[in-house]
């Protein structure tokens, strides 16, 4: 569940540190920042820094002969199908999320918001599961299904419909804050002015909130390209068809080949760190508007 | 939204278009995507007897499950809230290099694909890697027991208690402190008296967030933990097994106790939220 704060401006430090009510003597600054620092080190620092020095542990060569292999680029390609399919739909259904929730007032407005964020309380195993009962050999539509020769789950569809599901929250959760702090204002004026819809929601609502939309839509891609409880669940593993890069990376490695389970990993990472890149971007482009705007 | 605005009767006329389709768009999607699906666990399981279903989620090796799964979820949440408060602390009161990277370092559990964490913390933990190498000569085995599961725990826990803490310390005002100090109390006083009682509600709900998502994760705790059963296999581990085994009834039961779970904790952490708001005047 992505935290509060979000498109939140930082603080300068200085402002604490200059101020002899708010400052810890020396040595209990130095101790808090060990207990820290030390304890990032541990935990983010040094399996990311682990990922890129296994996958070239054995060179550059076995390197880039375990991204060319067919399979893992057939993984690739999948990935990206999964993710241009769910991260479309989820925009979509964000911003209409957005919009109902947050410039109309209505009776479950809570309760639906809590829905919305459902996805992010169940276990990803779970998320597989449920579309394992809908649609598998034995599921509710399994019959159905099978004489009409169509295949859901161990095929693609299984593997975009778990995703989607993970993802349902990513966008919509960014917007609703975002547009109930906007308020209605500037949308009611331009409506009164006479603009139809479309045209308020594209001049006047989008400008306003596209940071917040792009924020959210990088962080949707990034769980969509990294899923793998629930697509796990429902891929079948089959090699170079329904393998998506995590899943790749889980046979690599279950096979012992850890050189290549780590290139594919570090993929994945470098993903990580654009995402992580643009997500402070973003931050600083919010901020910077916020800025000129008070 | 202003106290004035959400009283105010007039709000009933609708100036806005859009309201009635974007609201159906919504209830379809998410009754589609979500609720629908979701339902069909609930369904599958009401196949079941009561007594069939006991017999499933009470089996000695599933108890075993959620002794770990619990038991190293709410440790692995309680040292995120320790270290989670220093790191949050460290990034909001002190200036030191490198900051800027440490702050956006700290989303990498939400933006690193489980897999790809699990992997990363096995070698590490393995008794060849860099950290296992050093620790297991002196007894301590990470890699392939509970505390491996632990250790994948707290990872993938780290932002929440930072990202919820983070903000209400940077709005905190610090004439409070000033007012604290300027009345003769030690800093130690202030920390405990004034600033703890405030973080409190935003403490406790990162807690209850990582809390939440440790019990249901699976990737990153399956490669490190070993799997043995009874000894290191977690919850969602044992509904995969099921499933493995074409049980699909098992692993619906075993479902049910988890979302039952997630449901309870979805309401906590509302309350929580509601609490935080309240406590520290934010409009969330």
């Amino acid at each position: 569940m992505a935290a509060a704060g979000v498109l939140h401006g930082r603080v300068d430090a200085r402002r604490f540190e200059t101020n002899a009510a708010t400052r810890e003597s020396p040595w209990v600054r130095r101790a808090i920042l060990a207990v820290a620092l030390g304890f990032f080190a541990l935990f983010l620092l040094l399996p990311l820094v682990a990922v890129f020095a296994e996958a070239l542990r054995k060179g550059w060569g076995t390197y880039v002969v375990a991204l060319t292999d067919p399979d893992a680029l057939a993984a690739v390609r999948l990935t990206l199908l999964v993710a241009a399919i769910s991260v479309p739909l989820n925009l979509v259904f964000g911003v209409a999320a957005a919009w109902s929730i947050a410039k109309f007032e209505f009776r479950g407005k809570h309760v639906l918001t809590t829905l919305i964020d459902l996805p992010f309380s169940v276990s990803p195993v779970i998320a597989g599961l449920i579309f394992v009962l809908l649609f598998g050999a034995h599921g509710w539509f399994g019959a159905w299904l099978i004489e009409n020769d169509i295949k859901i789950i161990f095929a693609v569809p299984g593997i975009v419909l778990a995703t989607v599901f993970i993802t349902v929250p990513f966008v919509a959760r960014e917007l609703i804050p975002l547009m109930e702090a906007q308020g209605r204002e500037e949308e009611e004026a331009a409506t009164v002015l006479g603009a139809n819809g479309w045209q308020t929601f594209w001049r006047v609502t989008l400008p306003n909130i596209k940071w917040g939309l792009l924020y959210g839509v990088i962080l949707c891609n990034a769980r969509a390209m990294g899923e793998f409880g629930a697509v796990s669940v429902v891929s079948g593993h089959i090699r170079g068809m329904t393998n998506t890069m995590p899943l790749h990376v889980e046979i690599l490695y279950n096979e012992y080949n850890f050189a290549a389970a780590f290139a594919v990993a570090s993929l994945l990472a470098l993903l990580a760190l654009v995402t992580l890149c643009l997500k402070s971007f973003i931050e600083w482009k919010a901020g910077q508007a916020a800025k000129d705007t008070e | 939204m202003s106290a004035a605005t959400f009283f105010n009767p007039t709000r009933q006329t609708r100036v806005l278009p859009g309201f009635g389709l974007s609201l159906g768009y919504t209830l379809v999607y998410l009754s589609l995507m979500v609720l629908i699906p979701l339902s069909a666990v609930f369904l599958k399981a009401s196949t079941l007897s009561w007594a069939e279903f006991w017999d499933i989620v009470s089996a000695p090796r599933v108890v075993a499950t959620y002794q770990l799964s619990f038991g190293a979820s709410l440790l692995a949440a309680a040292i995120n809230a320790v270290f989670g408060l220093a790191l949050a602390w460290a990034l909001v009161r002190y200036t030191f290099p490198g900051k800027k990277i440490i702050d956006a370092l700290v989303d990498l559990p939400f933006a690193l694909p489980t897999a790809v964490a699990g992997i990363a913390l096995t070698a590490l933990y393995a008794g060849n890697g860099w950290l296992g190498s050093v620790l297991e000569p002196l007894g301590f085995k990470v890699a392939f027991t509970p505390t491996g599961v632990l250790v994948a725990l707290v990872f993938i826990g780290v932002p929440f208690v930072v990202r919820t803490v983070q903000p209400i310390l940077e709005d905190l005002e610090t004439e409070l402190e000033e007012a604290a100090a300027s009345l003769g109390a030690q800093r130690w006083t202030i920390f405990r008296r004034v600033i703890l009682p405030i973080l409190t509600p935003a403490l406790l709900t990162g807690f209850a967030l990582a809390f939440a998502r440790a019990v249901g994760e699976y990737g990153s705790v399956i490669f490190i933990a070993g799997n043995i059963p009874m000894v290191s296999e977690i919850t969602p581990l044992i509904i995969i097994t099921k499933l493995e085994q074409y049980d699909y009834v098992g692993a619906t039961a075993i479902a049910v106790v988890m979302l039952v779970f997630s449901f309870v904790m979805l309401l906590a952490i509302n309350l929580l939220q509601a609490w935080s708001a309240r406590r520290t005047g934010r409009n969330r």
